[in-house]
């Protein structure tokens, strides 16, 4: 620790150079790196320069505060870990010493010096030139405000499965308006489809259907069906959202949910949405029977008026002249302060595994026919039939790991589906007398109750055959196996292919993003993983934040999972949410970028380069602004701009340039 | 005139002849010319690499080198031999793949005063340039004598579709190109479950009742399609199901009398050439029978497991193909 | 008679596994493997393979030396990369099998000599004439393996050559010398191309 009395009014800095333990003075001679500040660097405001065990911890704080307080500093300058882990906590430091927080300035000469090199010598020169560079660059810095953005209390939120519907409820139970946009005609999600939820076998619309009504009949929940966003504007407190409310062909001012138009239609159209392909609906239809909001929609490109100008058969029945065939589609716009996206997933399409037969052979189901099949309200009454419609299987072989876990398709695991493969062995056994065999690569039963209804399963008797399914065939070689499905599969565990005919076999199918999941992202300022899943803040310590300030992410738009952990993160999403609506407002960076008008020459350049769309244009001046909420200070644009024209709070170019003259310092002098 | 650089492959000399004979008539009536890499050496088949690396892909490697030189203004070699097919693409593969392969390979072919760059080729079966390059609709026009009345097999056999490095094929499993190209010519084509499966390569010779076993599974389902004839693109397929077609009814008791040919024989046929000239009649199992179905009305067909009346559920809509007829997308 | 590949025990400080994937072309991905049993469940010959595909590679895992080059499987393979293509881990399958077939061959590790032979025959035949030549591998081989199977294969025969489908002399390519030359070069650069 050296203490010098300062010749010239100028900047008082302080400098504090961390050991981290052994992590940094392991490799780097941190006392004679404090004490070559002292000495060397006198001339440019250093006026105390301290070594210290752990800067970060509370003791190591207060000698930065006390030395503000008592040396009357104006300047401070850490040299330890990374901006990334504790450039808050040094600048809080700052704050609580009443120096403004942006003159402190923190350089790594840890994961950018000890951590990667072995030369202890050239180490500690390179940390005398990190910190001589941000001494130099600390002179430039000026005393910033974070920007406060006022929050707009209502919240829209994309997607209306259960993690929409949980995280809708909670925002609308804590007093604050939500719009719940949910794309298809009601909401409900894919948990609507299905008949019994692992692993507690609870029926999955009995759960959800008092949900659903909840978040109908919600005075603070504006629900808006067969809607899409198709444009969101503006930053996190103020977005500006545009909705396309599609037009259903019904007014439902006047509808009463009856469904005497759905009766009276003479088209019948398969379901491929709600029914999985497994059924048929009407050209004017409600999906379900505890649809949310319960009035019908109009599918045009299958309605016999819209093809040939005959029939209107609902419009003729409707006893509340509730059909309208001339509506339109309806833009509505609102503000919102943030966004929760919720879109779910698809299914992982079976037919590209044609060695599976699924599309060829007709006894092949995927699971989310199965899940039809098993629904009282599907299209077999909840019978376990075949696909003649009538037949009940002797056996069913049910096949893991369908489109997940493999390179030729998505090379992920898919979370849900042994679970899921095993819920359907259960479900066969309860209702049919017939053998049931399961093949996999891994049983993974891994949360609360899973591997116990593993062993529920395996008491039932179910046969478990440990390898990955070769093909499915109609080909037999045998007499026991003509007229049969063969399932051939190594058994891994005893070493032999085995052929297992079968009367029905079941797909449980991987998940897989949206298939217009990227596009969605783009109109939301967001990223996808390349798999196409959303990306969340960080994958450990904040997985419904998003990069983006404002937008959150929950359920299975985030990856697979099951429906608790949707729940979860539905309700994470909410909390957050909350949090942000009851402050009001909210503090911004103020690590900006501006234009400086004078040098600006119109040419827009740095207009399509800005990740988070923050540069406007006026062509009345013919000038490039930058609109410092949107601005996430990049710094794209600063290196961009080929006259130099843009600048930025925090990384201004008297910053940058002094910090590399500080780099390059003649350490011989 | 669509140029091609033609590697023929060993059997195309030999035991494959009547394929040579109606490719080179079918070639010339669709406008593609076949230029023959001069002085082209064996490619190893399945049998080199299993005793030294090195030289299985130097091997092979020789004829990619000559059909470089070759080149002028094309860089596709076409090989109609599964196996030369196959051996020509995964040695170029592989080279792109591992380069130190690829520097191995070329220090080998220096010796003999000969280099190749990997990946300066395109290797492609003929069955992918007829229908890809040349198309089902040429195909069609050059229909003069339409297959009417013959029920084909359409036969594969493993190594064209698979591994399919450079992914040509419709799918690896059931691929439609042929069962499209032989619709084409007006024969009726059986939905052949087992149009991929191996005929046992070279296990006729190393352990024949596998060869056996496996023939026997080929010949079953075709009978039980009722097929008529099974038309192949490999060689070593045709060279199986037909010679080895008496051994196998002997191990198993059966009384098959199914005739295998080439598909170019087929398409030769439609075309209006005569059956000698493409060959037929250097087949073991006589394709007499079959042939005399040409012309004759479809036989009434009882309904097979497949076209029962309608489920009681409905079935998936079918993928689509990438294949297009007419301008329209062929989903199959 | 032709060179084979340097014996596999010259090769000494790599594992079994890492030795047979660095004696595959390409990048043999073994190491991936998750044994999910995909390729012993699609193969067409498994029944007459003493292991699966699958269980080979365990072995070879294992370090299982002796019995991964004894074993039967790689010689029973048919080549038909139907586990090349289903395989979830994109492993080069096939290619291993002909490596073992390399390094069995090599090391005289195998139980039966009927296949190997069969292949030094043809590889026999290629480097004399630069193309396969049947009539001549067929004589050779089923004289010495299947010799009761002949009177059967008469018929066959002499239908092939009187059909013109296999010739009795062989053909011999014009530069003979620059296959040799290069194949010689080949045999001394060795099994690997690590």
């Amino acid at each position: 620790m050296t203490t010098k009395s300062n010749s010239h009014p100028q900047e008082r800095i302080g400098v504090y150079v961390c050991h981290c333990g052994t992590n940094i003075s392991a490799m780097v001679d941190v006392e004679d790196v404090a004490q070559w500040a002292a000495d060397k660097l006198e001339h440019k405001g250093v006026v105390i320069a301290r070594d210290y065990k752990f800067m970060c911890s509370s003791l190591g704080q207060e000698l930065v505060e006390k030395d503000i307080h008592e040396l009357k500093l104006t300047r401070v300058v850490v040299a330890a870990c990374s901006p990334h882990l504790h450039e808050k906590t040094f600048r809080t430091a700052c704050e609580r010493a009443g120096l403004n927080p942006y003159l402190c300035e923190l350089v790594s000469i840890r994961e950018q010096v000890s951590w990667v090199h072995t030369d202890k010598v050239a180490a500690t020169a390179k940390s005398k030139a990190v910190l001589s560079g941000g001494i130099e660059r600390v002179l430039w810095h000026e005393p910033l405000d974070p920007m406060t953005v006022p929050i707009h209390p209502a919240t829209l939120v994309v997607g209306g499965g259960i993690a929409g519907i949980q995280a809708a409820l909670e925002i609308a139970d804590a007093g604050h308006p939500v719009y719940l946009v949910e794309r298809d005609a009601s909401i409900g999600g894919h948990m609507a489809q299905f008949d019994k939820t692992f692993p507690t076998l609870d029926c999955a619309a009995c759960i959800l259907t008092p949900r659903m009504v909840e978040a109908g009949m919600h005075p603070n929940i504006t629900l808006m069906t067969w809607a899409e966003v198709e444009n969101v504007d503006g930053y996190v407190g103020n977005f500006d959202v545009t909705v396309r409310q599609k037009a259903r062909k019904v007014i439902t001012d006047l509808c009463t949910g009856c469904g005497i138009c759905e009766e009276k239609c003479p088209k019948k159209v398969i379901d491929d949405v709600y029914e999985a392909g497994l059924g048929y609906r009407k050209a004017v239809y409600t999906p379900f029977p505890q649809a949310v909001p319960n009035f019908p929609v109009m599918d045009v490109e299958n309605c016999i008026y819209f093809d040939t100008g005959k029939c209107k058969a609902c419009e003729k029945f409707c006893p509340t002249e509730a059909i309208d065939f001339t509506q339109e589609d309806e833009i509505v716009e609102f503000p919102v302060g943030n966004i929760i996206l919720a879109t779910g997933y698809d299914l992982f399409d079976a037919r590209r595994v044609s060695n599976y037969g699924y599309g060829h052979l007709e006894n092949v189901f995927t699971s989310m026919e199965f899940e039809r099949m098993n629904n009282a309200s599907g299209p077999t009454d909840g019978e376990i039939v075949l696909r003649d419609g009538k037949t009940v299987p002797d056996s069913v072989g049910i096949i893991h790991c369908v489109g997940s876990r493999d390179m030729n398709y998505n090379n992920y695991c898919s979370t849900i589906c042994c679970m899921q493969g095993l819920k359907f062995a259960h479900l066969v056994q309860e209702r049919t007398g017939a053998t049931v065999y399961n093949f996999y690569i891994d049983m993974r039963t891994a949360y609360k109750g899973y591997d116990e209804f593993y062993q529920k399963v395996l008491e039932e008797g179910t046969r478990f055959i440990r390898g990955k399914v070769a093909e499915v065939t109609d080909v037999a070689r045998l007499p026991n196996e003509e007229g049969k499905l063969i399932i051939q599969a190594e058994d891994t565990l005893i070493g032999k292919q085995r052929r297992i005919p079968v009367d029905m076999v079941i797909l449980s199918s991987g998940l897989e993003p949206r298939h217009d999941a990227k596009e969605v992202a783009k109109t939301f300022g967001i990223s996808c993983s390349a798999d196409g899943w959303y990306i969340e803040k960080h994958p450990k310590l904040d997985p419904v934040a998003t990069m983006t300030e404002g937008v959150y992410i929950a359920g299975c738009v985030q990856g697979p999972k099951d429906i608790p952990s949707s729940v979860a993160q539905g309700a994470a999403a909410a909390a957050r949410v909350i949090g942000k609506i009851q402050q009001k407002e909210m503090a911004l960076e103020p690590v900006r970028a501006s234009v400086l008008e004078d040098q600006c020459s119109g040419c827009r350049i740095c207009n399509d380069l800005c990740p988070f769309n923050a540069i406007l244009f006026h062509e009345d001046t013919m000038l490039s602004e930058i609109n410092p909420a949107l601005c996430q200070g990049c710094g794209t644009c600063v290196a961009a701009c080929p006259a130099g024209a843009i600048t930025g709070t925090g990384f201004s170019n008297e910053q940058v340039l002094a910090q590399i003259e500080g780099l390059l310092m003649d350490m011989s002098v | 005139m669509s140029e091609y650089i033609f590697y023929p492959g060993c059997s195309l000399e030999s035991s494959a002849k009547s394929y040579h004979d109606s490719l080179n008539i079918v070639c010339e009536k669709v406008g593609i010319t076949l230029n023959e890499i001069d002085d082209w050496n064996c490619c190893g088949a399945t049998e080199y690499f299993g005793i030294n690396l090195t030289p299985a892909y130097a091997l092979i490697t020789r004829n990619l080198a000559l059909a470089a030189e070759k080149a002028n203004g094309t860089n596709t070699v076409v090989a109609p031999c599964s196996a030369c097919y196959l051996n020509l693409a995964k040695a170029d593969y592989y080279m792109r793949e591992q380069p130190k392969l690829g520097t191995q390979v070329n220090l080998a072919l220096e010796a003999g005063g000969l280099s190749y760059k990997p990946g300066s080729l395109e290797i492609r079966h003929l069955l992918d340039v007829l229908i890809y390059d040349i198309g089902l609709d040429t195909i069609k026009s050059n229909v003069v004598r339409p297959l009417t009345g013959l029920r084909v097999a359409p036969y594969l056999g493993c190594m064209v579709p698979r591994p399919d490095y450079e992914k040509r094929w419709s799918d690896h499993e059931h691929p439609v190109e042929l069962d499209l190209l032989l619709e084409a010519l007006g024969a009726e084509v059986i939905d052949f479950p087992l149009k991929t499966h191996c005929c046992g390569g070279h296990m006729p010779h190393i352990g024949p009742e596998t060869a056996y076993e496996m023939l026997h599974r080929l010949l079953t389902s075709a009978d039980e399609h009722k097929a008529d004839i099974m038309a192949t693109v490999c060689p070593m397929c045709q060279m199986n199901v037909d010679a080895y077609q008496g051994e196998t009814n002997q191990y198993f008791g059966t009384n098959h009398k199914m005739p295998i040919v080439f598909f170019t024989q087929l398409i030769g046929l439609a075309f209006g050439a005569t059956p000698k000239e493409l060959g037929f009649g250097s087949e073991l199992v006589s394709a007499k029978k079959a042939l005399a179905k040409i012309g004759t009305a479809p036989p009434k067909t009882k309904k097979t497991r497949k076209s029962k009346k309608k489920a009681g559920l409905p079935m998936p809509q079918p993928l689509p193909t990438g294949i297009r007829i007419n301008e329209e997308e062929v989903i199959r | 008679m032709s060179q084979l590949t340097p014996p596999v025990h010259e090769i000494e400080d790599l594992t079994l596994l890492e030795e047979v994937a660095a004696r595959t072309a390409g990048v043999s991905r073994l190491e991936m493997c998750i044994q999910c049993g995909t390729c012993g469940g699609s193969c067409p010959s498994a029944d007459d393979m003493d292991h699966t595909p699958r269980q080979l590679f365990a072995m070879l895992r294992a370090g299982m030396r002796e019995e991964s080059l004894k074993s039967n499987t790689p010689w029973i393979c048919v080549s038909c990369y139907h586990c090349v293509v289903r395989c979830p881990q994109n492993v080069h399958i096939t290619d291993v099998m002909y490596t073992i077939k390399g390094m069995a061959v090599s090391s005289s590790m195998y139980e039966s000599g009927t296949a190997s032979e069969f292949s030094q025959t043809f590889v026999d035949m290629i480097e004399n004439y630069g193309r396969s030549f049947e009539f001549g591998l067929a004589t050779r081989h089923y004289l010495k393996h299947f010799p009761l199977r002949l009177p059967g294969m008469a018929s066959m025969g002499i239908g092939l050559l009187t059909k013109q489908r296999m010739a009795i002399k062989p053909t011999r390519i014009k530069n003979m010398k620059q296959l040799t030359d290069i194949l010689d070069r080949a045999k001394e650069l060795g099994a690997t191309h690590e």
